[in-house]
């Protein structure tokens, strides 16, 4: 795979997809059995050096001093890379100036999304040209979730390559491209408007009064090949493709549904992940 | 799910950290067999609710009664008839499957002949019969995380509390989880549940949104989404958020 | 070298900010230095001690009078032929019984040869030891000064060796060597593994790696601190030693505090092979306690002579770095001797320090595991 300069690129998939064994390696913290890995031209192996001074990286867990201020985090982190604070303030004041009231704070006692901007502004320190953010989200609730990708679409404005991952599927729309990653594997890479657009199936969005006696009617109805729960509704695909709505709503209807919506639907990155997972096993 | 049935009930609790107050004035009821979102920010209160509400914490001031026993006095009754499950903690991952299901038994008193029996019909309704004698840590996470909701509910406790159970899974496992909580939904279990995931708030019978330590928003996923005219609770959960900012 | 600094500071941050490390570092020397200097005080005095006299007769006696006029014993029980001597010791009111032979005076005279038992009660065997080792010394010296003449006496132990350099025979200047060696290696060896493992533990290893900083800079910034602090701590150990306990130092105290020095390096570079091997803060503690702790405690010849130990653990103890150093000190401090009599101690510790760092830049990992 390739990443573009200035790109926001994603790994999408779930724990155990591969995604952290990547960014190590491309971090130059793990060594590939394998093949081969540049970032802006320096080998991950041979060049590792080059690379640690051109990257900023944010590990999965929180990897700062909890018994440091937010003050002095920022700082040690800022003479590690053999500048300082007020140097590139201007890249990170977005950011930090959001902390900034309880810099003199040990980083331990922040709350959740505070420490995430901590982590953010120490790994944006050195101004560096790519940037790698492993599941910077997980855990961390939709508010602060959705602020952090805001952050995100700033510096890459700035012209930063990020690449980052995320076991979120929604996530995935906020990318330029991602790849999406199952058991080390990756299924797809590609816009996330073209994976969507890939998705030639037809999908039905079904619902009714009670989900979970839907969910088991339709699985148990010979037309069905897939029948999943989305939000208040199911997603719904047809052995084949020649299935239609009001099969599935009359069939329903004999089950006695009520209040029945049956009706077509645009698939999202998640159905698309959903099938390439079926298409895998 | 039986609406006159409350199995949690919760008056005016309030549980202060000195001068911090992480639950303020707490009222809800939850009823038997219901499915029950309980969402909230990062530090929002909901851990330190939910730590009470399985006793495992006094409040400072207010009422609730868990499984019909009160959380003050009556603490031990709390824990036999709740199940409890959360992503960091579930089995035990050097003990196999069956070692797992027989220490849990052990804890909640339920008889070999019992255990056996039930055992039998668990692995055989998960498909995991053969892997009885395998390691937890062994096992995929999917395998492990419907395993330790199975063992959570073992002891078919009224109510079982689900603290982020579905984190890091890919979408097809994580939907199979949910067809999990609907069967015990189904058996009568309570099913008390947070999760980052807003798609899931909508599988739940209803939801309540903390902030600050407050319930902000308690009512059906239909409710809430036309009461803030949204499209969905993920709109919901932001629009509650940056109101009480 | 500003990023050097940066580390030190940050390293300085984290020691001050935990009250446990500062408890370590900062008092425990203090407390186990008095502890062991003031409460298990293993000097012998006015220990209760019986007498069976199988003869009566003026050597019997006066040699009584010589053991119970040294101060050590006190006179608890006499006993007389057939008195059941177990039944004393059960009851625990004397720690020994000295027993004379059937004719003492006269045996001795005329065959040059004369018994006496020492019976002492070796549940605490180090006790035990001194008490034998005390009353053998008084009763030979006794014959030798006031008999001139050339006898047998059972437990003729030569105890002029252990006396000649610490004739107040006090335990404490055996203690402030040997507390040294603990504290120090205490302190930099377990205090620097556990905080370069608790970085991995936490992630922020791996920060550190992915960042710019060389491997050494991480490791001398690691240091340092520990270095600082150790040395700090064999002065306040050394101080209190002379001006509470007085100890003497009878050799260069330049010399001593280089040889401490040279301690250090090496308790430090062995507290980093151990960080490189351990993942977490627990392993890190456990292999410091288990493999360095109780070794330099047992086998270093600190609390148990090492001449009295099974041969396997005698053999061992030349591994334990402790055992060197303490005979370095008790040279200079209570010898005043020079590097002419203890080179040989020093090239160990030096040759243990230089294969410690040498197996510690081989296993050190500029990337993960």
């Amino acid at each position: 795979m390739e990443v573009q300069k200035g790109e926001l690129f994603g790994l999408i998939g779930p724990d155990g997809a591969g995604k952290t064994t990547l960014m190590r390696i491309l971090m130059t913290l793990l060594i590939q059995d394998k093949g081969m890995a540049t970032m802006n031209g320096f080998d991950v192996i041979k060049d590792y050096k080059k690379i640690r001074n051109m990257v900023g990286y944010m590990p999965g867990r929180f990897s700062l001093y909890q018994d440091l201020t937010v003050e002095e985090n920022l700082n040690f982190f800022a003479t590690v890379f053999k500048t300082t604070v007020s140097e590139n303030y201007d890249l990170i004041r977005d950011i930090y100036i959001q902390i900034e009231p309880f810099k003199k704070r040990l980083a331990g006692k922040l709350s959740g999304g505070m420490k995430q901007k901590l982590a953010l502004s120490c790994a944006l320190i050195h101004k560096p040209e790519i940037l790698i953010l492993d599941e910077p989200t997980t855990g961390v609730d939709a508010v602060s979730r959705k602020e952090f990708w805001e952050m995100l679409k700033n510096l890459q404005q700035k012209g930063i390559t990020i690449l980052v991952s995320t076991p979120y599927m929604d996530e995935a729309m906020l990318c330029n491209r991602v790849a999406l990653m199952q058991k080390g594997k990756v299924l797809d890479i590609d816009t996330p408007r073209n994976l969507v657009d890939g998705y030639t199936r037809k999908l039905y969005a079904i619902r009714s009064n009670d989900m979970h006696r839907l969910i088991l009617d339709l699985r148990s109805y010979e037309k069905t090949d897939s029948a999943y729960a989305f939000g208040q509704y199911l997603h719904v695909t047809g052995k084949d493709d020649e299935v239609e709505a009001t099969e599935f709503e009359n069939f329903l209807m004999r089950k006695n549904h009520q209040n029945l919506e049956v009706f077509d639907i645009q698939p999202t990155i998640e159905d698309v992940f959903m099938e390439l997972l079926g298409i895998e096993e | 799910m039986n609406q006159q049935v409350p199995v949690i009930t919760v008056r005016n609790l309030v549980k202060k950290f000195g001068s911090f107050v992480a639950n303020d004035h707490l009222n809800f009821d939850v009823y038997q067999g219901e499915i029950f979102g309980f969402l909230g920010a990062n530090g929002a209160g909901k851990t330190t609710a939910m730590k009470i509400l399985c006793g495992l914490s006094s409040p400072t001031s207010g009422e609730a009664k868990v499984a019909g026993f009160d959380i003050y006095k009556e603490t031990e009754k709390v824990k036999r008839n709740i199940g409890y499950m959360s992503q960091k903690f579930s089995l035990y991952e050097d003990l196999t499957v069956a070692e797992n299901i027989r220490f849990f038994s052990g804890v909640y008193g339920i008889s070999p002949s019992d255990r056996k029996e039930k055992q039998q019909k668990l692995l055989k309704d998960l498909g995991l019969e053969s892997a009885k004698d395998s390691l937890i840590g062994s096992l995929p996470l999917g395998w492990k995380q419907k395993l330790a909701f199975s063992v959570a509910i073992f002891h078919d406790p009224k109510i079982v509390f689900l603290d982020e159970p579905t984190g890091g899974v890919d979408p097809i496992t994580r939907r199979k989880f949910w067809d999990l909580i609907y069967e015990a939904s189904d058996r009568g279990i309570t099913v008390f549940v947070t999760t980052h995931y807003m798609d899931e708030a909508e599988y739940c019978n209803r939801v309540s949104i903390m902030n600050a330590g407050r319930i902000e928003a308690l009512d059906t996923p239909e409710n809430l989404k036309k009461q803030y005219s949204a499209k969905n609770m993920d709109e919901v959960f932001l629009k509650i958020a940056r109101n009480t900012e | 070298m500003k990023q050097f600094i940066g580390f030190l500071k940050k390293e300085f941050l984290h020691i001050f900010r935990d009250p446990r490390t500062m408890m370590i570092i900062f008092l425990l020397p203090i407390v186990q230095l008095l502890l062991f200097g003031k409460v298990i005080n293993t000097d012998i005095q006015n220990s209760r001690i019986a007498i069976l006299y199988q003869s009566h007769d003026n050597t019997t006696r006066e040699i009584t009078s010589k053991l119970v006029s040294s101060g050590y014993f006190v006179l608890g029980e006499e006993l007389m032929p057939g008195d059941d001597v177990e039944d004393v010791f059960r009851k625990g009111k004397v720690k020994m019984v000295v027993t004379f032979g059937p004719e003492f005076e006269k045996s001795l005279e005329r065959d040059g040869k004369a018994e006496v038992q020492l019976l002492a009660d070796a549940s605490d065997p180090n006790t035990a030891r001194i008490l034998t080792n005390y009353a053998s010394g008084i009763i030979n010296d006794y014959v030798k000064k006031e008999k001139l003449q050339n006898l047998q006496l059972p437990n003729q132990i030569n105890t002029e060796v252990r006396m000649l350099y610490n004739e107040g025979l006090k335990s404490v200047y055996m203690f402030v060597p040997g507390i040294m060696a603990m504290i120090l290696m205490l302190i930099s060896a377990m205090m620097t593994s556990i905080s370069i493992s608790k970085e991995k533990e936490l992630g922020t290893m791996e920060v550190l790696l992915a960042s710019p900083l060389k491997p050494i800079q991480i490791v001398l910034g690691k240091v340092t601190p520990y270095l600082l602090l150790s040395f700090i701590n064999a002065l306040t150990i050394i101080l209190i030693g002379v001006f509470i306990f007085g100890v003497p130092i009878k050799g260069s105290f330049v010399f001593l505090m280089a040889e401490s020095f040279l301690f250090i390096m090496m308790a430090l570079s062995l507290g980093i092979l151990i960080s490189t091997i351990a993942p977490n803060q627990m392993v890190a503690m456990f292999i410091s306690v288990l493999a360095l702790m109780l070794p330099t405690i047992l086998l270093s010849g600190f609390m148990f002579p090492i001449e009295n130990m099974p041969l396997p653990l005698r053999i061992i103890s030349h591994a334990m770095p402790p055992r060197w150093f303490i005979v370095i000190i008790k040279n200079i401090m209570l010898k005043g001797t020079g590097i002419l009599f203890v080179w040989k101690e020093t090239l160990i510790l030096m040759f243990m320090t230089f294969v410690f760092i040498a197996l510690s830049i081989k296993n050190f990992k500029i990337r993960l595991e």
